[in-house]
């Protein structure tokens, strides 16, 4: 199958990128300057992501009102009260309660923007119409763009384009001309840092993506990168940290399930998993989503399994992201552990090349969150 | 010097081979973050799995390119990984082998045989 390419792929060549088959797309996964000088660029200064292949979806109905109330039948979320340009993170629900994708949806007046995962997007859209019924429009936008720009230096960067940009507020998303374009902007992202994401119509994007890159303080970044951002800021990638096995609430994003969702709620349950997500969340879940230190050098990467001593038979647990953190100069991880097992400090082992060498059990995320409050 | 199809270079030094990896192999595994070595002392035989090499991307091994006796590793590689993508030709070898039978080095490849490989 030929892969898909985004409106920045000339670009992405240009600037000697290495590109790789992901999700359907050829991608950059890190440009000259590598994975480690970009992810320490990007949390120093900003770093500019073509997201290009994520699902950029338009839903439509009689008003917001009348599609929050259709969605909420789909994610364990509170859709209906969120306020007018504001963003939300959420995820699609299945029947056994897992994940099925995970994405962000805003409020943009009288429709609701959704983006979601690359590789669950066909799917999604799939899903969305036929659960939707005729009163909802499911619109994917193909004829947009997105770029994230993310770092410390994103706002000082993108108000030299648009002074508005500065005024949001994290998760807040507005309709802002840039390089002659409408863009939807929200002042947010997936590396821990401050930033925005930008949805550029397809004209525009290398135009916007150059005059970007005209800073100083900007560099593109790579998918590789962007991995091992979101791992040291805590964050699940779909089908690695969750997936339709894993619970919201085993996976630790009980937070994005507000309380008008939860029992007792004015809107309680009425979602796919219903029973066992309110089950977990009133008596805690079987196992745990939990950030590992590795103790040596090595970095112990996705599949290692976990075992509760030097000498146990079976595994408790396994590793679900993991690898090299620069922010932090040593390896991090992430993965599931029996939840009386998931307490700050406790040991487990993980198991490399026949070896079984301790992890540390410790508090998410690795590195600060650093958002624009 | 020769070279493996496993990217690894050697060179004989005294009765020695210094082993390290190409400049090629060491722009294709990206930033090196981890680097196990072997104790001195062990007996290794040819395509043996002697070292582990991690990048941000992936882990790899390092065969033995020889039969012959691990004398003496670069230490400096454990502390500092990042040596290996800055001077993987001269700073960053990574043991030195007493080989039983220097004839193996005949199989591998010249400089120029090296280059062709990798175009």
């Amino acid at each position: 199958m030929t892969l898909l390419r985004t409106p920045l792929y000339a670009l992405h060549e240009k600037k000697g990128a290495k590109m790789v088959p992901f999700a359907g797309y050829d991608m950059p996964v890190q440009y000259p300057l590598g994975v480690l000088k970009e992810h320490l660029h990007t949390r120093a200064h900003a770093g500019l992501f073509d997201v290009s292949h994520m699902g950029q979806v338009v839903l439509r109905g009689r008003s917001y009102d009348a599609v929050a109330r259709a969605l909420e039948a789909l994610l364990p979320v509170d859709i209906l009260n969120l306020p007018r340009g504001r963003q939300r993170y959420g995820f699609f629900t299945t029947p056994q309660g897992g994940v099925s994708d995970d994405l962000m949806l805003a409020n943009r007046g009288d429709h609701i923007f959704m983006v979601v995962n690359a590789g669950c997007k066909i799917d999604d859209i799939a899903y969305l119409r036929r659960q939707l019924g005729p009163e909802i429009t499911v619109k994917e936008i193909t004829n947009r763009a997105l770029l994230a720009l993310q770092g410390p230096a994103a706002e000082a960067v993108l108000a030299v384009h648009h002074p508005m940009v500065a005024d949001l507020g994290f998760m807040d998303v507005e309709t802002v001309p840039l390089a002659g374009a409408e863009c939807w902007v929200s002042r947010s992202g997936y590396t821990g840092e401050d930033g925005y994401e930008i949805s550029v119509p397809v004209a525009a994007a290398e135009d916007l993506a150059r005059a970007l890159l005209q800073h100083s303080e900007v560099e593109l970044i790579g998918l590789g990168a962007r991995d091992s951002l979101r791992l040291e800021a805590g964050l699940c990638l779909y089908g690695h940290d969750i997936d339709t096995t894993s619970s919201p609430v085993e996976a630790g994003l009980a937070w994005a399930i507000q309380k008008s969702r939860r029992a007792q709620g004015d809107r309680a349950g009425g979602f796919p998993g219903e029973e066992r997500i309110l089950t977990e969340l009133q008596e805690g879940p079987k196992r745990r989503r939990v950030g590992l230190l590795p103790q040596g050098r090595a970095p112990m990467r996705e599949g290692v399994p976990l075992f509760a001593s030097a000498d146990a038979e079976r595994p408790i647990g396994a590793i679900t992201s993991g690898g090299f953190g620069p922010s932090l100069g040593r390896p991090v991880a992430m993965g599931y552990v029996p939840a009386d097992m998931a307490v700050v400090d406790t040991q487990v082992f993980g198991e490399i090349r026949g070896k079984r060498l301790p992890l540390t059990v410790v508090k998410l995320p690795f590195t600060p969150a650093n958002f624009k409050r | 010097m020769k070279y493996t199809e496993e990217h690894e270079w050697l060179r004989i030094e005294g009765d020695l081979v210094v082993v390290g990896i190409t400049d090629h192999a060491s722009a294709q595994l990206g930033d090196v973050v981890f680097v196990e070595l072997p104790e001195t002392g062990t007996i290794v035989a040819k395509d043996e799995e002697i070292v582990v090499i991690e990048s941000v991307k992936a882990a790899s091994d390092i065969l033995s390119p020889l039969d012959g006796e691990i004398v003496e590793v670069n230490e400096a590689l454990v502390a500092t990984p990042s040596m290996v993508n800055d001077d993987p030709l001269g700073e960053a070898w990574f043991f030195k082998l007493k080989a039983a039978d220097l004839g193996q080095m005949d199989d591998y490849l010249s400089e120029a045989g090296y280059k062709k490989l990798i175009g």
